[in-house]
């Protein structure tokens, strides 16, 4: 995995709730055996129409705004476990998604790809908004080092949680399986006592 | 004190991280073609072996057509990820039940049916509907594919541990109201996001009254308020349906268990992080209205006014009707509907092939209705032709398809076209779920059968 750097980007912003799964990647698109391409079909049903030209109302083809940042309304990646949302996402170039909640799944597959979901208040969010929508070209600082995020465009700052193991994790471009693989031994001896084997 | 919750993951626990998650230990893992193949490449890349391959099993269900299923699949990318699960079961020597197995079916089905999911154990699998198994009184829940191949080359997983809530159900249930039912009306109640961070244990005794397939339909939909997962304590029925299945304890090792089984309960004055009562003999045949599978309402209700709505969630509301071709203060009830879905790991069960033939026995089919009724395994279908059920649907204008996911998610080829309406007992009304553009309400097995019989929405009493 990559070392997650400091990221001064402007955002795409997507101010509905509820994002689902399903809207992210939808289900026709999981046929694949790799994990590369799904940023091309990332939120496909509202970005193409039924003969796969882009849809002009859809943010992601206004170019008025680009970045590495995704910034969603409510309870962002509801839904289906598909990690080929975090894929999708990931493929298409984004390295962070700001929302006021997440779903939890979707949380752990962002984190396990190098994606880094930033929680903010509602009240910081609905600002960024409006940030964004006097201003498409309103950057954002996210530092992971110092756990906070910054809206540029009025020095708003807040302060986001993200647990010290995921933080290395992220710093250092390491993944939970190169953890769980240096712990052999303690998982050999935990089978030895478990409670019950039927 | 400990929670029922407490209690099994205690019991899991090989080491906590510091200020980080717990490796929890994984007692049983299923897997599927669709969130697996990438996690098996992962193993290959770093030279690695399935850790434990007798504590995983693979089933064919997600990407595969509901006819024909003797023959190769017609659709090419599907054969190939369906041949690719087959290739990795050889490669790594995993037990696989594939197309033609009489084991085969939706995995949520599978495990439960062949005594493989038990009380007490951690079990995970690459989709968010493993929350089923928590039926039993366990610890089952959904993950994503880098987490799949973290079981697979260590059996273990790195969580943080969840809050605990716990759901008391008061009160008894109307004749006619369902298990999924009570799951609709209470992801009404507490939204898609109201349980996110927690993992939940349904309680009181309206539960204790379930039937093990009516706790499972429970279960199944916990992730639909964004719980991590839903649990009930086991107790004489999960026992006397775990007892006898292929891979349930036998003999000694059987009383060994049911005295372990028996500690399993949350103790008397244990504590939870939020605890919630809701009163069943509340509860209507629910259906949903919008988009998302906290959008639902009593059968006989309204759709919310706009005024009724946060400023917050307007946008999303408004979106959610146009989608569906619904308006504020709509009645649902009587609105004419194309399809009809049977199926899922929701309500894919004998019950509830019962409950729809046992409705429509005597009746006809209303002919402005395709209906899709699809059994959750070959078992579950072989079942429905032993009872005679497959007759009593056919006279009425049905007919069986063959086992899988079926229109729950569409891979295949059951896609509802767009701007149709299907009553479908899954568990998802999200936008393009059944197919792009195709407008789902959810229901309970009982409101899809009185529905087909009248091409429109109807109260089954
Ligand atoms: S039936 Fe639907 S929810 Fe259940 S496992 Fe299949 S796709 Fe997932």
């Amino acid at each position: 995995m990559e070392k997650f750097q400091t990221i001064i980007s402007s955002c795409i912003p997507l101010p509905i709730e509820n994002v689902d799964t399903d809207q992210i990647i939808p289900a026709r698109f999981l046929k694949a055996t790799t994990r590369e391409g799904f940023g091309d079909n990332l939120f496909a049903d509202w970005r193409y129409d039924k003969s796969g030209n882009p849809k002009s109302d859809f943010v992601l083809n206004d170019s008025t705004y680009s970045g590495q940042v995704l910034v969603a309304g409510k309870n962002f990646g509801s839904g289906s476990s598909r990690e080929h949302a975090a894929w999708a996402i990931a493929g298409y170039g984004f390295k962070v998604v700001v929302s006021s909640f997440f779903a939890d799944i979707f949380r752990n597959n962002a984190l396990n790809n190098g994606i880094l979901p930033v929680v903010v208040s509602d009240s910081f969010l609905s600002d960024l908004f409006t940030s964004i929508n006097n201003n498409s070209k309103t950057t954002i600082t996210v530092n992971l080092e110092e756990q906070f995020i910054q809206n540029n465009e009025n020095g708003k700052k807040e302060f986001f949680e993200i647990n010290s193991y995921k933080k290395e994790c992220l710093l250092n471009g390491l993944d939970d399986i190169d953890f769980l693989l240096s712990n052999k031994a303690k998982i050999e001896s935990y089978e030895k006592t478990r409670p019950f084997v039927y | 004190m400990k929670t029922l919750f407490d209690k099994i993951w205690d019991a899991h626990v090989v080491s906590t991280v510091k200020d980080g998650p717990t490796q929890l230990y994984i007692d049983r893992h299923l897997c599927h073609e669709v969130t697996s193949p990438q996690a098996f490449d992962g193993l290959r890349k770093r030279g690695l072996q399935v850790f434990r391959p007798e504590q995983t099993t693979l089933t064919a269900d997600h990407n595969i057509p509901t006819m024909n299923q003797d023959q190769p699949i017609s659709d090419k990318i599907s054969r190939f990820q369906v041949d690719t699960l087959a290739k990795n079961a050889r490669e790594f020597g995993l037990t696989y039940y594939g197309l033609g197995n009489p084991k085969n079916g939706i995995v949520h089905v599978v495990g439960p049916e062949n005594g493989y999911t038990q009380p007490g154990m951690t079990i995970v699998c690459g989709d968010s509907h493993t929350s089923t198994h928590g039926a039993f009184g366990a610890i089952a829940f959904g993950i994503g594919t880098s987490e799949v191949e973290m079981v697979l080359s260590s059996q273990c997983i790195l969580q943080s541990r969840p809050k605990t809530m716990r759901i008391n159900y008061d009160g008894e249930l109307k004749n006619g109201v369902t298990a999924k039912d009570i799951a609709l009306y209470t992801i009404w109640k507490m939204t898609t996001s109201g349980a996110t961070g927690y993992f939940v244990e349904y309680a009181g005794e309206a539960i204790r009254s379930l039937s093990m397939e009516a706790r499972m339909t429970l279960c199944n939909l916990s992730i639909e308020m964004g719980a991590r997962g839903g649990l009930i304590a086991p107790d004489e029925t999960t026992f006397n349906y775990v007892k006898g299945r292929e891979f349930a304890p036998k003999g000694e090792k059987w009383d060994e268990a049911i005295s372990y089984w028996k500690t399993l309960k949350t103790d008397e004055g244990a504590t939870f992080d939020k605890e919630i009562t809701f009163d069943v003999s509340d509860i209507q045949p629910m259906i949903t209205y919008g988009t998302n599978p906290g959008m639902g309402m009593p059968i006989n209700g309204t759709i919310p006014e706009l005024e009724e709505i946060d400023e917050a969630s307007k946008i999303s509301f408004e979106k959610s009707l146009k989608y569906m071709g619904f308006n504020p203060g709509d009645k649902m009830e009587g609105k004419t509907i194309d399809y009809v879905f049977l199926g899922s790991c929701t309500n894919g069960r004998i019950e509830d092939f019962r409950a729809f033939a046992n409705f429509v026995k005597g009746k006809k089919k209303a002919e402005n209705v395709t209906a899709w009724l699809v059994p959750g395994s070959w078992q579950v279908r072989k079942q429905i032709e032993a009872e005679g059920l497959d007759k009593i649907l056919e006279e009425a204008g049905f007919e069986i398809r063959q086992p899988g996911c079926s229109a729950c998610l569409a891979m295949n080829d059951d896609k509802v076209p767009a701007g149709k309406y299907a009553v479908s007992t899954s568990n998802r009304n999200f936008e393009g779920r059944q197919g792009p553009g195709s407008r789902t309400i959810l229901a309970g097995p009982l409101v899809a059968a009185a529905s087909a019989i009248t091409g429109k929405i109807t109260n089954p009493f």
